[in-house]
């Protein structure tokens, strides 16, 4: 029932996703009993466990959707929905393989060359092999065409110089699939003459640096290419088709749990103590809040339901991303105002961690992956305004 | 939507078209019943979308009738086509065959004593308009129904924010015609989150047709040498006023698909219509803001069509329970839950049934 242009498809979970919430809620509750990880705020942004995510591997829910041929476990994109709303919500430490799971994988299996793929797609699969994204460079941000780190042609690949910046887990990673230039830029098609490369950071020339966060956390990085040779193999897709690919790419990565779930853990810790006594307020704004919530949570695996079924629901994932980043800001202030102020002060117990390090992480949700003044404009072009 | 759905909703749109236009919505306002769009919607059995075949009705699926409420917000409708449609899904609910008449429907707030209701009654939407009205209450042997002939009932006119009926009502030893137990779990309650769900349809369509406006608007209003449209400032408002419009349907199908699967206000949709009826709020509190400020001065005038929705949608936030009453239920049931509930509540909605 629609009457408008924008669709949210009702999904119900198929029952196999049922008993693997269950499973999933199960390792995640042994998991935090045996102290195998403590729940953290924007847990897939600042909780790195090589550790864990190899268990998550081992249990099967890395590389879900992708089709078994490669290595994956050709299961819906429900199942994996279910998998990661729940990690999110635990605040488990799923940093170290999430871009890869997320959309280096799906890039790599769609664009690179066979034997490529076949020696890292099974290695994402086990979680024990990590990625990050190689967009953002010191002189460009928003306007991501602009990037000026350049790739030569040389004898048998390319020799890479340039400098990339805010490349979250870099520090921890394996790959980076990275945006370069391959022709000098040309203002009359600026969206030509990039490419992209899979580029091993354990490769000679390549320096990594962390950058401290506002918080004083180091979860994104300066990474330096000093005439790194990357093999011709190790290009991805067509030599000039960079600019399709990240399009597509960022598309894919909008519109998940991720993108309203990161502070859930601090509404969860919160509860605990606002069951006692709420006042109007504090019951008002719960009644807001999980009104908030389940509304998007409607729209994104709306999306998802839309991907299964092979749609390309552009315009709905961007304004899902608007707004489920916009409401991360809104829970944090609106529990902050709710909570009494001894919580913050306090230095130990659970809540009082995560609505720090929440609160800390507020301005990053409508930054990265594309400012929402950018998700803005595409919303506007897909309206027909621009 | 099915078969017959798409029938239906084309249907009721056309007539919507052709009928509900600028001027018969403006003189409505003051004072003209549309006659002829109404006797076309009751004509063509929209008033009885939700009725069943067994009870005289068209045999359509609930949703096919918000589908309906969609459109007809979306028109500004002049007519009390929601109010018809509720007051027959309770006289269905208390076995009490259902009217094509106009109806509105009373929840509460008055005495009975067996024999006749006393009392008075505000705000009862197209009061002056109806023919009969039904009137919900909880009594000591359970919720009933009650339908009264409008005529038996003293109206005092009122103008609700959207220029539309919103009368007060007199009740003096008004006998009512008939009476039913209500069935279902119906009581005052579900027929205010009933009611509560209407109006969230209708401002789901209001909503999205208001963008449609202001989208055209903007793109053939120039100033400085441009369209409107070409402006940042304003892409970036529109962009979040669509934002606003995606989200209130969004919580609204939701609760409308869960009330015509259990088809009654169990819990399950008393939450759902709890968490569309609190997000309403910021929806119409942004879109309208937008919506008027990018149509400018000629958006304030009473000549354009604009207000037909703005004004509806400002009373429709407040009508069956605002989000300072809804969200306090809300959070008040969340409390309920408690904390390790809370998440397993919230991803019970897409479990299969
Ligand atoms: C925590 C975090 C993790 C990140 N991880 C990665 C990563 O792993 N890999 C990666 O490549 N990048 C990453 N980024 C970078 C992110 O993609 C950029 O921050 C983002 O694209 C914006 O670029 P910028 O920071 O240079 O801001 P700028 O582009 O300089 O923008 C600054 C401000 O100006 C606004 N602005 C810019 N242009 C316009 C315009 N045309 N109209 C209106 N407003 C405009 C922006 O919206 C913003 O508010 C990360 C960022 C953060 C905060």
């Amino acid at each position: 029932m629609s009457v408008t242009r924008f669709r949210f498809p009702f999904v119900e979970m198929p029952e196999a996703a049922i008993a693997l919430r269950e499973e999933v809620r199960q390792f995640l509750a042994e998991e935090r009993e045996n102290g195998g990880f403590v729940p953290m705020a924007d847990c897939w942004a600042s909780a790195m466990s090589p550790e864990y995510s190899r268990k998550v591997g081992q249990r099967g829910w890395l590389g879900m959707t992708w089709d078994k041929k490669y290595g994956g476990h050709g299961r819906t994109f429900l199942e994996r929905y279910v998998v990661t709303e729940e990690m999110l919500v635990a605040g488990a430490p799923v940093m170290a393989h999430w871009i890869a799971d997320r959309q280096s994988g799906p890039q790599i299996i769609k664009h690179a060359q066979p034997h490529v793929r076949d020696k890292v797609i099974p290695r994402i699969v086990a979680g024990e092999c990590f990625c990050a994204i190689g967009m953002s460079e010191p002189n460009s941000g928003s306007d991501l065409a602009s990037v000026a780190t350049k790739a030569e042609k040389v004898d048998g690949g390319w020799r890479v110089n340039g400098t990339k910046l805010w490349s979250t887990g870099a520090h921890g990673c394996d790959y980076m699939i990275t945006l370069l230039r391959t022709s000098p830029p040309d203002e009359k098609a600026r969206h030509e003459g990039l490419s992209q490369f899979i580029i091993d950071l354990k490769s000679p020339g390549v320096s990594i640096r962390g950058i401290a966060d506002i918080g004083g956390q180091v979860h994104f990085n300066e990474t330096q290419f000093e005439d790194v040779f990357v093999p011709d193999d190790y290009v991805l897709g067509e030599v000039g088709g960079g600019w399709k690919m990240v399009v597509g790419e960022l598309a894919l990565e909008r519109s998940g749990p991720e993108r309203f779930l990161s502070s859930f853990i601090v509404l969860q810790e919160a509860m605990r103590l606002l069951v006692n006594d709420p006042s109007e307020k504090t019951r008002q704004v719960l009644g807001e809040i999980v009104a908030k919530i389940k509304t998007l949570r409607r729209m994104s695996l709306g999306i998802a339901g839309l991907l299964e079924e092979g749609a390309s629901p552009e315009m709905e994932a961007a304004l899902v991303k608007d707004g489920a980043t916009l409401f991360e800001r809104e829970l944090l202030e609106k529990l902050r105002a709710i909570l009494p102020q001894h919580v913050l002060a306090s230095s130990s117990g659970l809540l009082p961690a995560v609505l720090r390090d929440g609160i800390l992480r507020v301005p990053s949700s409508t930054l990265r992956g594309g400012t929402n003044e950018v998700l803005k404009g595409m919303i506007a072009r897909q309206l027909g305004m621009r | 939507m099915s078969e017959t759905g798409k029938i239906i909703f084309d249907t009721a749109s056309r007539i919507f078209e052709d009928l509900s236009t600028a001027e018969v919505i403006n003189a409505a306002e003051n004072g003209q019943w549309p006659e002829a769009l109404w006797q076309a919607i009751v004509e063509s059995g929209l008033t009885l979308t939700w009725i069943s075949e067994e009870a005289g009705g068209v045999g359509a699926d609930m949703l096919d009738g918000f589908a309906v409420l969609k459109a007809a917000g979306g028109a500004a409708v002049p007519v009390p086509l929601a109010e018809t449609m509720m007051a027959g899904w309770l006289q269905a609910k208390a076995g009490l065959p259902v009217g094509s008449e106009p109806m509105s429907v009373v929840i509460g707030g008055l005495h009975w004593d067996g024999e006749v209701l006393n009392g008075s009654v505000t705000g009862i939407p197209h009061g002056r308009n109806v023919k009969n009205l039904v009137v919900i209450l909880d009594s000591e042997e359970g919720a009933i129904a009650l339908c009264c002939k409008a005529d038996d009932v003293a109206v005092r006119p009122v103008a609700g924010l959207s220029g539309e009926p919103w009368d007060t009502l007199e009740f003096k030893g008004v006998k009512p015609d008939q009476l039913g137990a209500l069935q279902d779990g119906v009581d005052e309650a579900a027929a205010q989150a009933l009611g509560a769900l209407i109006r969230c349809a209708q401002a789901s369509g209001a909503m999205a047709q208001a963008l449609e406006l202001t989208i055209q608007y903007s793109m053939e209003r120039v100033q400085f040498g441009r369209p409107l449209a070409k402006f940042q400032a304003l892409q970036h408002s529109i962009a979040a006023f669509a934002g606003q419009v995606a989200a209130i349907n969004a919580a609204t199908d939701s609760a409308a698909e869960t009330l015509a699967r259990n088809n009654r206000v169990d819990n399950d949709t008393w939450v759902e219509i709890a968490a569309a009826k609190t997000r309403l709020e910021e929806a119409v509190n942004e879109g309208a803001a937008v919506a008027h400020q990018v149509h400018g001065a000629m958006g304030f005038t009473y000549e354009h069509q604009l207000h037909h929705l703005t004004r509806r949608l400002w009373s429709w936030r407040d009508e069956y329970g605002s989000d300072a009453v809804w969200s306090v239920r809300l959070g008040d049931e969340v409390l309920k839950w408690g904390a390790e509930a809370l998440w397993p509540k919230i991803t019970a909605v897409s479990n299969p049934r």
